[in-house]
């Protein structure tokens, strides 16, 4: 951990001396922005580096940035953090000339209420959440739910015992949504599947999300109790519960990102797929927008309609039941099927 | 001339530490590849601006308050670690009560009030109760009702309990404090002043009152001087020690209210937590002294807020909490050893006087 800190620093200030100097040739056609010059990513408490959720809400601004030329600032909350904090947060980036200002995780609600209307020339995106009502702020919301019904699906399709698995990194009402999700998916896909569910912390302790001994220890128990499957909706705490997926020799579900790509060559082999929540579409799009001119206040709703969600294929795990997996997305899409929000 | 003489030492401790903690920021940042001095630079000019020395403040107070509740038991060297689940349960409860009753705007606020000490109070008693009566050691106590207060948070605090969720929201929160349990912000030319401050001054001047001019505070002060020679002139150590958790914990239970009264007005899944081992750190700089403390509060919130300007200049912010353990540690190195050294000088003058030895 430390160590990736400080490469990702010492990375950083390398970047930033490259900056100074010449201005590096991105190799993309597009001409920089007359209006966009700059941008800004404010993480929640995990920061950049999560391997999970801010990662991919960073590649989403990144890869927009990258594309037009322009200049991405980043910065990251604290635990103590008051609103009074992400506000002065916000508005130091919004003062220091950011146009464009993406604000991760729904800690920042109450204070980007404040600090849009202050600003009312910069487009503010919020991810996680849909209250902030403001003709310049932008609330990216997903339905985590609808992909994790389909892992749900894989889970029971593939499950031999007929017991799957829940791991939740913190009982909030966002991950919640994923175990309802898995749980309906499950259900759906195979009548009279046992699903268990178990959360790693309670609110306000957030270390759930970065407890891989814990997420070990839970999955352990899980697999020893019949389990052999498990949704890992637990962040940098899957990595502990597909290590024991390895130890007992079942399968694990990763959560956001692909883990098999992102996993050590070891643990690959029991990952069976990878609820995807693309952070990076909801940020590239409102990246966009801002530059082109088209952006709208108002909350975007990312689903598997509009490919904010889905499933990872990677490692091949799945191929027998795509067809069914397939199905059961084109209904949630189309309506035929109703995914609850809550367990 | 040696009344002077303890003046000097009283303020050589805090230069030398603020010297070692400034050289070793600097050496920090030179390794991290920045350039120390405009590094440093920058975040003076940034913190110095008016409106963010109003912000700091802000910051301070819970700080103020935490500080305040640690160093009531720094005194009789009860370590409240408790302080956290002791806050957060008092602004849950007396968030949840705010929002539940509709009284006049005087009432209202004192009913909220007297939630939050009564809960304070209460939690850091058992913590009392336990080290009096069966010898559990507070650190060991505190620490773990820390978890159980946030258990009985996480179940009340539920859409289907306590809580509420917003359509489109992810953060479950109580519903929020009618507008007669609001304390105003202050409004001054560089922005709010969160009116919570006042209280905090009289926290502040209440502590200095009865730890100067009261008998419970001259019991206080003789037992944290000679436990053993305050033992044998009378005072009851057990119920000193219970009146201090519980007095602790009272001061503890307002440090949730510069949040919930002055800003969010309501307990949420973003209600900020970590607060209690600020205060420890803050009372510790402060020698538990009421101004010492504000001072460590105030020099704390500085350094943080400062810190957001390293953020933009790319470089980690986690330098400041670095930072901020150097100050403490080289605070307390610093006392130690002046205290040394003073030691020394009083024993030689001793000897002087007795034996008549050349000083």
């Amino acid at each position: 951990m430390h160590l990736r800190r400080l490469a990702s620093l010492a990375a950083f200030v390398a970047t930033l001396a490259a900056c100074s100097g010449a201005p590096a040739d991105s190799g993309v056609t597009v001409p920089p922005s007359a209006r966009l010059q700059k941008i800004a990513v404010a993480y929640d408490i995990s920061g950049r580096g999560d391997g999970g959720f801010n990662d991919i809400a960073y590649n989403g601004a990144k890869q927009a940035a990258d594309e037009l030329g322009i200049e991405l600032q980043e910065v990251t909350a604290r635990l103590d953090d008051t609103d009074d904090d992400r506000a002065e947060r916000l508005r130091l980036l919004a003062s220091s000339g950011h146009e464009a200002i993406i604000a991760v995780g729904f800690t920042y609600a109450e204070p980007l209420k404040v600090v849009a209307a202050e600003f009312p020339d910069v487009a503010f995106a919020i991810v996680d959440d849909g209250t902030v009502e403001a003709p310049n702020v932008q609330g990216i919301l997903f339905a985590e739910h609808e992909g994790s019904f389909l892992v749900g699906a894989a889970a029971g399709l593939k499950s031999r015992t007929n017991h799957v698995g829940f791991i939740g990194a913190v009982q909030i009402p966002l991950i919640q949504k994923f175990e309802a999700g898995f749980t309906a998916g499950a259900k759906h896909a195979k009548p009279g599947v046992e699903v268990e569910v178990t959360y790693l912390s309670q609110p306000p302790d957030y270390s759930g999300f970065g407890d891989p001994p814990h997420g070990r220890e839970a999955a352990l128990g899980m697999y020893d109790n019949g389990v052999d499957v498990i949704f890992a909706a637990a962040g940098g705490s899957g990595a502990g519960v597909h290590e024991a997926a390895v130890a007992s020799n079942h399968w694990s579900i990763g959560v956001d990102a692909d883990e098999y790509v992102l996993a050590p060559e070891a643990v690959r082999s029991h990952i069976l797929t990878s609820m995807l929540k693309n952070a990076n579409v909801g940020t590239y799009a409102f990246v966009r927008a801002v530059a082109d001119g088209t952006f709208e206040g108002g909350i975007v709703t990312y689903g598997l309609a509009n490919g904010g969600v889905g499933y990872a294929t990677s490692g091949g795990f799945v191929d027998d039941i795509r067809d069914e997996l397939d199905a059961f997305s084109a209904d949630i899409a189309a309506g035929r099927i109703a995914v609850p929000e809550t367990p | 001339m040696p009344r002077l003489r303890g003046a000097a030492y009283l303020l050589v401790a805090p230069a030398a530490a603020a010297m070692l903690a400034l050289g070793v920021a600097a050496g920090i940042l030179a390794a991290a590849g920045a350039d120390p001095i405009a590094t440093l630079r920058d975040a003076l000019a940034y913190g110095l601006r008016p409106e963010t020395l109003v912000a700091v403040v802000n910051k301070a107070i819970p700080y103020y308050l935490a500080g305040i509740a640690a160093a009531v038991g720094f005194h009789l060297r009860l370590f409240n670690i408790g302080i956290d689940g002791q806050y957060r349960l008092a602004a849950f409860a007396a968030a949840v009560i705010g929002a539940a009753v509709d009284l006049p705007a005087p009432l209202h606020l004192a009913v909220i009030v007297a939630v939050a000490l009564a809960v304070g109070w209460g939690w850091a008693a058992i913590a009392g109760l336990l080290l009096v009566r069966r010898g559990v050691n507070v650190v060991i106590s505190t620490i773990m009702l820390n978890a159980v207060a946030t258990g009985i948070i996480a179940w009340l605090l539920a859409p289907d309990r306590l809580g509420t969720l917003a359509p489109g929201s992810n953060n479950v929160t109580t519903p929020s404090i009618p507008e007669s349990g609001w304390i105003p912000a202050i409004p001054t030319p560089a922005g709010e002043l969160n009116g919570l401050i006042v209280m905090a001054l009289l926290v502040g001047l209440g502590y200095s009152f009865v730890l100067a001019r009261t008998t419970v505070g001259f019991e206080v002060r003789a037992m944290g001087m000679a436990q053993p020679a305050a033992v044998v002139a009378g005072i009851r150590a057990p119920r000193l020690a219970l009146l201090a958790m519980a007095a602790s914990g009272a001061i503890a239970g307002l440090v949730g209210l510069p949040q919930l009264l002055g800003a969010s007005h309501r307990f949420g899944l973003d209600f900020p937590t970590g607060l209690a081992f600020t205060g420890l750190s803050v009372a510790i700089l402060g020698r538990n002294h009421p101004l010492g403390v504000a001072i460590g509060a105030v020099v704390w919130a500085f350094l943080e807020r400062s810190a957001q300007v390293l953020d933009l200049a790319g470089i980690s912010k986690e330098i400041v909490t670095i930072l901020q353990a150097v100050i403490v540690l080289s605070i307390v190195v610093a006392y130690e050893l002046v205290r040394r050294l003073r030691v020394r000088q009083e024993r030689r003058a001793v000897a002087v006087a007795v034996e008549g030895l050349p000083a």
